[in-house]
Parts: C-alpha cells; sequence; structure tokens
C-alpha cells in the first residue's frame, strides 16, 4: 500500500485536492476554435478547386468562423486571470510554447476570417444587404469589396494551413503537458483537427438548402467520423499500452466517473449514431440530416469538456 | 553556479516550520502556498514506513514551465533558478498544469507564483527561508557546481532520489533517504 498525504499547517484550501484552473471556457474555446477551423478549411478548399458555385452553403457557413473565433478568444480572455496583460502574448514568439503558436495563428486567422466573410457578404446575404444599406452608406466599402475579391485566391491560400494549424493547435494545446498523463498524447493532435473539421463539415449541413451539397457533406463528414473513431481507438491502446499514470487516467474514462460522457455521448450519440443515420441518409432512405449534424456538434463540444475536466484530475504520482 | 537544496527525510519532523516562514517572508497570501509538507506511508501493517518531505518547486534544469510560457514571464535567472516576473504574466495557467508537483498557484492579483529559492534573499548572501529556520536543520540549500559545497558533499556520501525523475523535469530538489 502507498498512501500520500499533505499535511502540516498546509492549510491551502485553494490549491488541495486538485489544481482545476482550466475552466468551461477553455472547453468552449478549444471547440469553437475546431469548429472555425473546420468551415474555414472546406471554404477555402472548395473555393482553390473551383467550387464554390455548386456549393452555396459554404458561402453562407462563412458567417460562423468570425463569430466563433470572437466568442472563442473572449472566453479565453475571460479565464485568463491577469487579463491586463493580453498585449504581453504579442511582444514575443514562444517558439516552444503551443499557447504562444495558437495566440499568433488566431492574431492572424480572426481578421482573415472577417474579411473572408465580408467579400461574400453582398453575395450571399442580400437580405441583410438590403435592410442594412451599409454600402449605400459607406463608399468605400465598394472599393474595399473590390480588392477582397480580387484577392480571394490569396486569403484561400493563406486560410488553408492557418485552419490546419489552428485546427492541431486546439489538441496540442493540451498534448504538450507531460504532466497530465490524460493529455499527453501526440494523437490529440490529428483527433482534436479531425473532430474539427467534422464538426465544420455539420455546420456545412446545417445550413445546407441543397440535397446534392449535403450529400457531399455527409460523406466527408462521415469518413472524418470513421478517421476519428479510429483515432480515439488509437488513443485508448496508446494508454493501455502505456505507464501506470496513463491507465490511472485511462481509469477516469473507461469505467471511471466520465465513463457514461465518454462512451455515451461522445462515442454512441456523437460518433456512431450520426455515422448510421448518415449511411442510411446516403442509402436514399429519409432521414432529417440536421440530427446527425447537430449529434455531430454536441458531441465534439462534450468531447472538448470531458478531455478538459479529466485531464485536469490526472497527474504524477510520487 | 547550480543552485540546488537537498533535504533530509530522516531528520524532517513534519513540523512545517518551513512553510510558515515562507509565507511569512514572501507575503504568500492567505490560504495558499510556496511550500508543504507531504507525509508518505509506504507497506501493509505492521510494517509501515513514514517519510516526511517538505516539497516545493524543485527548479527543474528542463523546466517544462518555462517552455510552455507564451510570454516568457517564466524564465530561468543565473544558478537555474525558475522565476515568474508577475508583470508579463497573463496568469493563462498553462505552466500550472505543465508542472507535474503542482508547485504553481494563482495568486489572488492573477498572476502566477511559486518558490523562488527566495532569490531575493540569496542577493543578500542568506539562505532561503524555510533553510534558515528548520529547527532540526534538516534542509541544505548551495552550489551544485562546487563540488566542496556541503550539499555536494552530501549527495557524494548519502542515498538520495528526486521526485518523479521520469516525469523528465531534472528536478534539482534533493532528498536523502
Ligand atoms: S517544479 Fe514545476 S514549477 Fe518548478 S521548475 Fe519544475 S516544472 Fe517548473
Ligand atoms: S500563467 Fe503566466 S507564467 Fe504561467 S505560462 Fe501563463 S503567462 Fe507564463
Amino acid at each position: 500500500m502507498e498512501e500520500e498525504l499533505f499535511t502540516s499547517g498546509r492549510n491551502i484550501p485553494n490549491i488541495d485536492p486538485s489544481l482545476q484552473i482550466w475552466h468551461w471556457p477553455i472547453s468552449l474555446y478549444l471547440f469553437l476554435g475546431g469548429l472555425a477551423a473546420g468551415i474555414l478549411f472546406f471554404a477555402a478548399l472548395f473555393y482553390l478547386m473551383g467550387k464554390e458555385k455548386q456549393y452555396p452553403a459554404l458561402k453562407a457557413a462563412a458567417v460562423i468562423p468570425p463569430i466563433a473565433l470572437s466568442i472563442g478568444l473572449l472566453a479565453l480572455v475571460y479565464d485568463l486571470t491577469h487579463p491586463l496583460y493580453t498585449w504581453r502574448l504579442y511582444t514575443t514568439f514562444r517558439i516552444e510554447s503551443p499557447m504562444s503558436w495558437g495566440a499568433w495563428v488566431l492574431l492572424i486567422t480572426t481578421p482573415l476570417s472577417f474579411l473572408w466573410l465580408f467579400s461574400y457578404y453582398r453575395s450571399a446575404f442580400p437580405k441583410w444587404e438590403s435592410k442594412l444599406k451599409l454600402f449605400k452608406k459607406f463608399k468605400f466599402l465598394e472599393k474595399f469589396e473590390k480588392f477582397l475579391i480580387a484577392n480571394r485566391t490569396y486569403m484561400a491560400y493563406a486560410l488553408v494551413p492557418l485552419s490546419i494549424i489552428l485546427g492541431v493547435y486546439t489538441g496540442i494545446l493540451l498534448s504538450a503537458f507531460n504532466a497530465r498523463p490524460l493529455w499527453n498524447n501526440a494523437i490529440l493532435g490529428p483527433l482534436f483537427l479531425t473532430s474539427g473539421l467534422s464538426t465544420g463539415a455539420a455546420a456545412i449541413i446545417l445550413l445546407s438548402r441543397n440535397r446534392e451539397e449535403r450529400h457531399l457533406f455527409s460523406k466527408i463528414d462521415l469518413a472524418l467520423i470513421v478517421i476519428e473513431i479510429a483515432l480515439i481507438t488509437h488513443m485508448i491502446m496508446g494508454y493501455y499500452a502505456g505507464s501506470q499514470v496513463q491507465l490511472e487516467a485511462m481509469d477516469l474514462l473507461v469505467g471511471g466517473e466520465f465513463t457514461l460522457m465518454f462512451f455515451g455521448f461522445v462515442i454512441l450519440l456523437g460518433l456512431l449514431v450520426p455515422a448510421i443515420l448518415e449511411v442510411i441518409e446516403l442509402l436514399g432512405y429519409k432521414v432529417p440530416v440536421a440530427v446527425p449534424a447537430i449529434l455531430v456538434i454536441i458531441g465534439g463540444l462534450i468531447f472538448r469538456f470531458i478531455m478538459v475536466e479529466a485531464g485536469q484530475l490526472t497527474r504524477y504520482l510520487y | 553556479m547550480r543552485y540546488a537544496m537537498v533535504i533530509d527525510t530522516l531528520k524532517c519532523v513534519g513540523c512545517s516550520d518551513c512553510v510558515v516562514a515562507c509565507q511569512t517572508e514572501n507575503n504568500v497570501p492567505h490560504g495558499y502556498c510556496r511550500d508543504w509538507i507531504t507525509e508518505a506511508v509506504s507497506g501493509s501493517y505492521p510494517n509501515l514506513e513514514l517519510e516526511l518531505r517538505s516539497e516545493r518547486c524543485n527548479h527543474c534544469a528542463n523546466p517544462p514551465c518555462v517552455r510552455c510560457c507564451p510570454t516568457g514571464a517564466s524564465h530561468v535567472v543565473e544558478g537555474g533558478i525558475v522565476l515568474v516576473t508577475a508583470d508579463q504574466c497573463i496568469g493563462c495557467g498553462a505552466c500550472i498544469e505543465s508542472c507535474p508537483y503542482d508547485a504553481r498557484y494563482q495568486h489572488p492579483d492573477g498572476y502566477v507564483d511559486k518558490c523562488t529559492f527566495c532569490h531575493h534573499r540569496l542577493e543578500k548572501g542568506q539562505q532561503p527561508a524555510c533553510v534558515s529556520v528548520c529547527p532540526t536543520k534538516c534542509m541544505y540549500f548551495g552550489d551544485l557546481d562546487d563540488p566542496n559545497s556541503e550539499i555536494s558533499q552530501l549527495l557524494k556520501n548519502r542515498k538520495h532520489k528526486t521526485l518523479s525523475p521520469e516525469a523528465g523535469t531534472d528536478p534539482h530538489v534533493f532528498y536523502l533517504i
């Protein structure tokens, strides 16, 4: 038997028994970052492939990344305990710090996502414009829009790698911590990227009004779900082949307090059920497409919450 | 120059004087601490073994807390001491997550705080507060690079360990066992 106790006037109700310093804003931020990355990736990629005309939902979906990234950034700053010094992130670049990478990638991607949206504003949201009449009020917008449309290709070339870095980063932010065994797994980067792409595809399905487009993104989403299940299987197998601390970390997800959340909501409702529904739909049966899409999005959100929460319960014992 | 601390677990009685001395010396806010006592019991009755350890930041030679800091607030100074500059710290908590020893905490004022090896006292040629008050004199502090220093000699002659060396941080607080 081995037992360790903190004793002596440690008197530290704020530290004992466990150090939970990342809260829901971080989980939300990781989810929104992945979602935005997914949509931006598809939007830029299909634009570069010259297929944007066929898939109008991509334009409509352009409205999501700027909102998601703005809320995500607000959530992140909200979780900082010394927020007045946030500018310190941008007086340096620390190549070994995932947080630093994230801060810089977001600094570039967020405004770019706004510009990308604006370049579609008049063509994708004519109703809004007829209400707001922005172009009537501000003459220079005309020129600005022209400039953006002319440079869309460059924006798309930048957005493809940026969205991939953003998506991977949401996982690496956690996996870089060797002190938290549940996070310390290199597969988290690709896994969170895949999950982000999948939620992005799901959001596009939700916004789509045309069958062919929905089918294409259902197929893409299905492929991503299969990859995600494979990666999660790898993750679990990796932990079971790991050391004692990793075995203990896995106990939280398999048999421990997060089991129902993980297998019930993430694996079953967030991956398997939507995959089955999407297959049924593709086979030609009638399924409301919104159902699998919403399940995928909620599953992705819960997955982030579980990983952030459970990871902080795991640690080295000495 | 490589500062390190050596703590004799056979002499420590777990009185917590070091904890209180640190809280007083460094104005640690109420409800927090930079060092603490761990009581580790191992074995099965009646063959139980008790180890008392005064623990703190290990001023690791491969500090993940410094690597993950996005602003450079966490940094290493001469002698291998790991410090946090309060007005560069944004309170993101990355360093807290990265420390296998949970040696850092968020100060109520927002920035992250931890043991400094009493850097301000070293500059005046004094020992860290915890070392200087220990009634059993079980703590030693000095330069590991100097083969004649008290700590180098102790580590040469006594059996010792560090905490969770498998975490790969190369900790520099040593425990005599
Ligand atoms: S003990 Fe923790 S806080 Fe101290 S240097 Fe090592 S990793 Fe950093
Ligand atoms: S909390 Fe402060 S010291 Fe720690 S990583 Fe963030 S900015 Fe650096």
